[in-house]
């Protein structure tokens, strides 16, 4: 049996480790993290874990005698320094562990404002990590005030516990609306709305400048690029990731928008995978990254099945959520190359069905998972619904299941 | 604190002791208890922390709203009366004794 070394260990690591042992591995299995703390779960941390509504050993992927019960070294507060491909070894800190298959599941990296601009001031945050989290929590008091640097999901996220926390949010949107890069305008629609009802002042088309700091060690304001001068107790950058290949790389493993891999997640290297927001793939003909739950749990498990030689092809299903205020969104599919948007009103619950021509590319439901589920059925058997269907309220979408 | 029994499909049954304040998913998932996977972590996004509830317990089971229904409407092989989402009920000491039995996937 071979030994098996995880490097990262988030959502995928995780997964993946308890894979093997599911398929019934019996060689050494060891996981490497930099984090001081069990696995946990990443999706809560902005919000219910933000939120006060959920408590740390609530977040643990699995207890810690899941790892002892199952024999797998789990080494937090440990840093992967190096791989050493030829010797199929990974430096660890101050000692090296040999493999005979290596996993990189190393996530992905938030971008930070650059230091010329502020970034390095006290009391700028990023959301990733507990520590990133636990550093802001206590932050999130009635009546401060947050500047929110990004309207994509993390940030928006970020702005709805802050403005149910009682604090005077900003959120500041360099590109023309919140959400531009992964939604329709109709999507963004509803969120801007959403916050606006409840006090965030959402300024679209305009960046930062710069931050302002007392001392030039703790934020205090920023000047937003139309010139606006803005007071901040303190301030919340959420612009993005960018895949975590540092490693990959100076081990000398192709890299293509995150560390390349082929349909069942291995790399250029014969003894060497990845999975999770740091792996790219195929996709219908594309090569894709996907920074999600999902994501990291399927490829890991593709990536555990192969390793011990069973391999069967990774055919993405992607899905995503969000929470915000009594707002549940949930997203089916991928919309890129969209050409129009239907919209589906029943009660309360909206949804925008997203199609390429006739073809239906991706569904954001909001508080409606019955067009969620429905969608994600239809686009993942390849299944298009005429509109005029899916824009009738009266009309039960169910039975396009079996059509 | 409660005493719950899950039974996988294969007919295995799992007794713990899960603390009030969990989820009966939390119990599942804190007990290594294989069968619920909870891709969501307990958002109520996914489906698959799906079980029956033991018919003499489903009375008793604290009523699902019309989010978990609908969701569950899509779960594998789902049962009117019987099924829920172990993320949604949350455990009391009123639960003592509760018995859920596991679909044979989850999807």
């Amino acid at each position: 049996m071979s030994d098996i070394v995880v490097i990262g260990a988030g959502q995928a690591g995780a997964s993946l480790v308890a894979r093997l042992r599911n398929l019934g591995h019996t060689g050494a299995i060891s996981l490497i993290g930099e984090e001081p703390v069990l696995p946990y779960q990443r999706p809560p941390l902005s919000k219910k874990y933000l939120l006060g509504e959920m408590e740390l050993e609530r977040l643990y992927l699995r207890p810690r005698s899941f790892y002892e019960e199952n024999g797998i070294a789990l080494l937090t507060s440990y840093t992967a320094v190096s791989i050493d491909r030829s010797g199929k070894q990974v430096v660890v800190d101050d000692r090296q562990i040999s493999y005979d298959q290596l996993a990189i599941c190393t996530g992905s990296i938030p971008r930070h404002l650059p230091q010329a601009i502020g970034g390095g001031l006290a009391g700028v945050h990023v959301v990733r990590t507990l520590a990133d989290v636990d550093a802001m929590a206590p932050g999130f008091t009635q009546g401060r005030r947050v500047l929110i640097v990004g309207g994509g999901y993390i940030g928006l996220e970020a702005a709805a516990v802050a403005a149910l926390g009682g604090m005077h949010v900003t959120l500041v949107e360099m590109s023309g609306r919140i959400l531009q890069r992964v939604a329709c305008p109709e999507t963004s629609e509803y969120f801007r709305k959403l916050h606006q009802g409840h006090g965030v002042d959402i300024r679209e088309q305009c960046g930062l400048q710069h931050l302002t700091g007392d001392d030039k060690t703790r934020v205090t304001g920023a000047v937003l690029t139309d010139g606006t001068e803005l007071p901040a107790d303190m301030v919340i950058v959420g612009i993005g990731v960018t895949p975590a290949t540092e490693l990959a790389a100076q081990a000398g493993l192709e890299i293509q928008n995150g560390i390349k891999t082929d349909a069942r997640g291995r790399t250029s290297d014969p003894s060497i995978w990845a999975a999770g927001d740091c792996a790219s793939f195929p996709y219908r003909g594309e090569r894709i990254r996907l920074e999600s739950v999902g994501n990291a749990i399927d490829q890991a498990e593709i990536v555990a099945e192969d390793m011990l030689g069973a391999g069967t092809d990774y055919v993405a299903k992607p899905w995503f959520w969000s929470d915000q205020y009594d707002c549940k969104l949930q997203i089916a599919g991928l919309n890129a190359g969209y050409t129009h948007v239907v919209t589906r009103r029943v009660g309360e619950a909206v949804s925008f069905w997203y199609y390429a021509g006739d073809k239906l590319l991706a569904v954001d439901a909001m508080n409606d998972p019955r067009a969620y589920m429905i969608g994600k059925r239809l686009i993942e058997t390849g299944k298009s619904p005429d509109p005029s269907e899916v824009a009738d309220a009266g009309a039960d979408l169910k039975p396009l299941l079996r059509a | 604190m409660a005493k719950i029994t899950y039974v996988e499909h294969s007919g295995t049954q799992h007794e713990v002791e899960v603390a009030s304040g969990l989820t009966v998913m939390e119990g599942a998932r804190d007990n290594n208890v294989p069968g619920i996977e909870a891709d969501c972590g307990g958002a109520c996004a996914c489906s698959t922390c799906h079980v029956y509830i033991d018919p003499a317990w489903v009375e008793k089971v604290p009523a699902k709203d019309a989010m978990e229904e609908d969701m569950l409407d899509f779960a594998y092989e789902p049962d009117p009366v019987r099924s829920r989402l172990t993320c949604q009920i949350k455990v009391t000491d009123a639960l003592d004794g509760l018995v859920v039995q596991l679909p044979e996937k989850q999807i």
